[in-house]
């Protein structure tokens, strides 16, 4: 597969790079907006005053604006952008339809990301994580999807490469699995045409079935599987070696995509749900570790003769260290995922702790390490404007990781053992208020390693400003047609 | 030996295409569909009814805040959640709960079973300001509620679309739902009509005729977990 991307380049193809521009912007906006809101509702937790007695401000309203923010508009952007940057170039095919269609997916699914956001501080939310946006949303973002798989397969199909490349396999999934995703677990009856209320279909056991499936996959394909097609693009570019394994990578694919969707259920442990299906969930987690840490392998050993460039290129830092911390927590994942362990986390901050190291660690480093690439590509620059800045950034955010999730390991396994301990006398030992004040202090830890990881994105974003506009990084050689200055990269 | 070479997959994005949609289309069949078929899915249990209509409106604003995401509704089948929080939940108790509210994170107590636990004039000056009776709680203040006017313009709409999706509301429930949101929320009337229909309602002591957001979500909160009389069950029918 390597040699798709290494195939030299043909006569001029001129992509269409003008709309991978603007969703890298979102992406690094979405960023600052998603961490921020974050940084708020974690002093919120630390200090609960900071609610300040205003509705639109209250943990409750706030909380899914981060968690929408970071995974669809940071994410979501981020994807969208590296998509339309991988497909083109190992298709040597320009985007699939009309300028007109890319803008739309750009505006639409941007449009999309606002009303979500407004109608959760205004008051307006379906109640089930990671799927808040009424019935009017979705139906608008269901129009934005399909126009954005159309688009995307379209392209493929119009490629110049006999072959296609493996990261597009992953992209492919992640857009149709997110579509089968969302019009399951969104399947309603609303109120009335003009009201923002619907009632999902499904009550009781059955809902929370079906929505574990959407979120435990919301979270195996929105932000591993396309973070993976990223993964397999941008570290080879990065590190100037092919993909470690062909066949490593076909397991890979096949098999992760296969498991990730009985996994499910281990959000249900113990509960009213039915113990089979309990168990079964349970067994896949633990499985689904194989093909993750194959993933993880082939990734870093794509590294191997060029592990020298990690002390020179600090944007590949980051992309190997994602694929570290993707390692660390489809590990913890699993491990999780068993049912006597699980008695312990549920329900406790381990589990925000696990979501942060996958979700810091993972996800945003990988994206960091894409954009600090594709942005000097994108804008015909030499290089960035200070790879000092970028070092800076990478161990402020690394340091601010590690606060967040050891801060979370604690705070979780105490308040774990604190619900279940029983003292001399066969009671209870701790009322529940008695766990909640002692885990302030990890709170405020964790609230200092959201603060810097938050720093380190500014620096990211200044960095990339003065990238694009300061004259230190000349322009790039203009010998080449329009296009494949780029396509070279 | 037959065999099949992967090139042929990924020269044909048609085909790979078809294959994903396949592969992952399994494991959700296998766990989903067998729950709405196989009958102990949800065990029927003798006390679970619909909301009343107050109480419908009260869940909805619960979801609307995000109550949620700081409290579960789920007692598993713990010892140590048993004793902090009773009987561990029942899958029917929560057969008309749309969305269910399960949750995910415990930043404050589990909530399954609160109903009947405190008083409603606790729930009042809680929500109001919770630190107020819990010192160490995180609980943002929810008086804004007890100043909104509860909008129960859509009522009968609300209970006749839950009725289209399978929960059992009567012609006479819908017909008398305004009547019997007015009445739940002002403890001062009549309550034998609204108790009728919805046993173990709990009258919450509201203005007349300015029933409130927070009168709804405290009517709410007052029926959590009481509906079910464990009493009455034998151990052995709760075996799951």
């Amino acid at each position: 597969m390597a040699e798709a991307v290494l195939a030299p380049a043909s006569p001029a193809i001129s992509y269409n790079d003008e709309v991978i521009k603007k969703f890298t912007i979102a992406s690094v906006f979405w960023g600052i907006v998603a961490m921020t809101v974050g940084v708020y509702i974690a002093t919120e937790l630390c200090w609960p005053a900071f609610n300040l007695g205003l509705s639109f401000l209250n943990f409750g309203r706030l909380r899914p604006v981060h968690t929408s923010a970071a995974i669809f508009a940071f994410g979501g952007n981020a994807l969208f952008a590296t998509s339309f940057y991988v497909v083109q170039r190992t298709c040597r095919a320009r985007l699939a339809g009309p300028e007109a269609l890319h803008d739309f997916l750009f505006w639409g699914y941007n449009f999309f990301i606002v009303m979500a956001a407004l109608s959760y501080v205004m008051g307006y939310s379906r109640g089930q994580e990671y799927s808040e946006p009424e019935w009017h949303i979705t139906v608008f973002l269901v129009v934005v999807w399909v126009l954005y798989a159309a688009v995307f397969i379209a392209t493929l199909l119009k490629r110049a490469e006999p072959h296609i490349y493996v990261a597009n396999w992953f992209y492919l999934a992640f857009i149709l699995t997110v579509a089968v995703l969302v019009l399951v677990n969104n399947a309603a009856l609303p109120v009335s045409p003009f009201a923002g209320k619907s009632y999902v279909v499904y009550s009781g056991v059955q809902n929370a079935m079906v929505q574990w499936w959407y979120g435990h996959n919301a979270v195996g394909f929105f932000l591993t599987a396309a973070f993976l097609g990223m993964m397999y693009y941008f570290i080879p570019k990065q590190a100037g070696r092919p993909v470690y394994s062909y066949r490593l990578s076909v397991v890979h694919f096949w098999s992760l995509i296969f498991l990730y969707m009985w996994a499910g259920p281990h959000h249900l442990h113990y509960t009213s749900l039915p113990d089979w299906t309990q168990t079964l969930g349970m067994a896949f987690s633990i499985m689904l570790w194989m093909p993750s840490w194959g993933g993880m392998i082939n990734g870093l050993m794509t590294l191997s003769g060029a592990w020298d460039k990690l002390r020179t290129d600090p944007a590949l830092r980051f992309s190997v260290t994602a694929v570290g911390f993707y390692g660390m927590s489809t590990f913890e994942g699993p491990v999780m995922s068993i049912r006597e362990v699980n008695s312990l986390a549920h329900y406790t901050d381990w589990v925000i702790g696990h979501v942060h190291s996958g979700a810091l660690g993972w996800v945003a480093f990988i994206t960091f390490g894409a954009i600090y690439y594709m942005v000097p590509a994108l804008w015909r620059r030499s290089g960035l404007y200070s790879n000092k800045l970028v070092a800076w950034h990478y161990w402020i955010a690394t340091l601010g990781i590690v606060f967040y999730i050891s801060a979370m390991w604690v705070a979780g396994i105490m308040q774990g053992l604190m619900w279940r301990a029983y003292d001399q006398f066969g009671f209870l030992q701790y009322s529940f208020s008695e766990a909640v004040s002692a885990v302030h202090p990890y709170y405020v830890i964790r609230l200092l390693g959201g603060l810097m990881f938050l720093t380190g994105m500014l620096m990211m974003t200044y960095n990339l400003i003065q990238t694009v506009r300061s004259p230190s990084t000349q322009r790039r050689e203009a010998a080449l047609p329009a296009g494949l200055a780029v396509a070279g990269e | 030996m037959f065999k099949i070479r992967h090139e042929t997959i990924e020269k044909n994005a048609i085909l790979l295409l078809v294959l994903t949609v396949i592969t992952v289309a399994i494991g959700g069949i296998v766990e989903i569909v067998p729950l709405f078929t196989i009958e102990t899915t949800v065990e029927p249990v003798k006390g679970v009814r619909p909301y009343s209509p107050l109480e419908l409106a009260g869940r909805n604003i619960y979801v609307r805040e995000g109550c949620y995401l700081c409290h579960s509704q789920q007692i598993r089948t713990l010892k140590d959640e048993v004793e902090r929080y009773g009987h561990y939940s029942l899958a029917a108790e929560s057969m008309y709960d749309r969305p269910f509210q399960w949750g995910s994170k415990r930043i404050g107590p589990d909530l399954a079973r609160v109903g009947g636990r405190y008083s409603s004039d606790w729930h009042y000056a809680h929500l109001r300001h919770p630190q107020a009776l819990v010192p160490e709680s995180l609980m943002p203040s929810y008086a804004f509620l007890a100043a909104t006017r509860l909008n129960y313009d859509l009522i009968e709409r609300h209970m006749s679309v839950q009725r289209t999706l399978g929960v059992p509301y009567t012609d006479e429930e819908i017909a008398n739902a305004r009547q019997d949101l007015l009445a739940q929320a002002n403890a001062q009337d009549d309550q034998d009509a609204v108790v009728k229909r919805y046993p173990k309602a709990v009258a919450v002591p509201g203005q007349p005729g300015f029933p409130t957001e927070m009168d709804a979500l405290v009517a709410y909160l007052q029926v959590l977990g009481t509906m079910v009389d464990f009493a009455d069950i034998a151990v052995e029918k709760l075996q799951q």
